[in-house]
């Protein structure tokens, strides 16, 4: 270990720590998981911190927190790691009511719809609408073609769309 | 352009990833057809939703705190404890098997320019050959197992297999520790697994016992190594196999 790779450390990964808890949060789902998750991340960032030569550093940090993520849901909940890449796509109910539920929406709603999708949809809607990344970027980090992630978000957001369409349908 | 186009081309038109051309186009369509231009407000409205909601977590002042800490340990010039042992055990409680035990063994300071030099190379080398798992080479057979560090170490583990005394050895890995490589050799009594990382002393350590985390650490230098013994093994059955490495 040279003695400047914990300067880089610091430089490189610290100011990303919060999209790194981030993505760990809502892949785990708790407290108390997604630190765990982040600070194994955080280990391994250190050890491969060598591997890390230029190029986005948020986006390096948050494909070794992706797959910290998943070796450990898989490991202690298996259940919650099942592809469902070939189903269909559902129809949108009602578009109008679905934009109209959306427009109240409050966190707490939206934080519970997302939390509902399945583990892959809940992780590209993260890393597209929360963190912001490209269509490419989020292929490089959960490790799939651009036109997975094109399905993955297509499918995911229809799912949280239908999920406020039918909330707005509800007295 | 017709609907069925329209509606694959709507989340990339959204999201800022359709070429100029296909952007025209898609506007185009919105404005004649009344169903695709509603999915398209539906899908904005998401969103705008989503993004205004603020529903990113942020990183608790603990995790900041650890990781910071877990640098300074490792900075070459600081004063430290000789593996930042509290991140060890996390990361083996996540990622080997819950049960694990860990040999560990320390690098002295004071080592030449050269040998810095060296150990860096190998760091790097290690580094690019480690892999996510529990062993890199799965055998019971000490013959196979010592062999197979050769070459990726700049020492020789002594491997033995305590099999007959309900310690099999199953098997080694490449690890890294504290800057340097070590050998990573894994047992198992019972159902609990065993790590043993090991490398070459530089000064005589004190045998010592501790719990961290429901983990029991045995620590002690024997033969010319350093090694570090952690498990969820309890302490007393620990001590066996710290025992039996020590002989």
């Amino acid at each position: 270990m040279s003695a400047t790779e914990p300067e880089h450390f610091e430089r490189v990964v610290l100011p990303h720590l919060d999209a790194a808890y981030n993505l760990a949060r809502w892949l785990a789902g708790n407290d108390h998981d997604a630190e765990d998750i982040a600070q194994e991340a955080c280990v391994r960032a250190f050890r491969f911190i060598g591997g890390h030569r230029g190029g986005d550093a948020r986006a390096w940090l948050l494909a070794i927190v992706r797959n910290t993520a998943f070796s450990w849901l898989k490991k202690n909940r298996p259940r919650a790691v099942v592809s469902i890449d070939d189903d269909e796509i559902a129809e949108l109910e009602d578009p109008a009511v679905a934009a109209g539920a959306l427009h109240g929406a409050d966190r707490n709603a939206l934080r519970a719809a997302l939390e509902a999708l399945p583990l892959e949809f809940r992780e590209a809607i993260v890393l597209r609408e929360l963190e912001g990344l490209s269509y490419k970027e989020i292929a490089e980090i959960a490790e799939v073609p651009v036109g997975t992630v094109m399905s993955r978000l297509a499918r995911a957001r229809r799912q949280l769309q239908n999920h406020f369409a039918r909330k707005g349908d509800s007295p | 352009m017709n609907c069925a186009e329209a509606r694959l081309l709507l989340h990339a038109h959204a999201d800022g990833e359709l070429d100029a051309a296909n952007s025209l186009e898609f506007g185009r369509h919105l404005k004649s057809c009344a169903a695709c231009a509603a999915e398209d407000a539906s899908l904005r409205a998401l969103r705008t939703a989503l993004r205004s909601a603020d529903l990113n977590y942020r990183a608790p002042a603990s995790l900041r705190t650890d990781v910071r800490q877990f640098v300074r340990d490792l900075e070459p010039e600081a004063p430290r404890p000789i593996v930042p042992l509290q991140w060890l055990w996390k990361w083996l409680a996540l990622g080997l098997a819950a049960t694990a035990l860990a040999v560990v063994s320390l690098r002295p300071t004071g080592i030449s320019e050269h040998d810095t030099q060296l150990n860096e190379v190998v760091a790097n080398h290690v580094r690019s050959l480690q892999a996510d798992h529990l062993m890199d080479v799965a055998s019971s057979d000490r013959h196979t197992v010592k062999p197979w560090f050769d070459g990726k170490l700049d020492f020789a583990p002594d491997v033995q297999d305590f099999a007959a005394l309900n310690f099999p050895l199953i098997g080694g890995r490449l690890d890294y520790l504290d800057g340097r490589a070590v050998a990573g050799l894994v047992y198992r009594r019972n159902k609990h697994l065993i790590n043993v990382f090991v490398w070459p002393a530089t000064g005589p350590m004190k045998h010592e016992t501790e719990a961290r985390r429901g983990f029991s650490v045995i620590r002690f230098t024997a033969k010319g190594m350093h090694y570090c013994l952690v498990s969820d093994l309890n302490p007393t059955e620990l001590e066996e196999l710290a025992g039996l490495l020590e002989k």
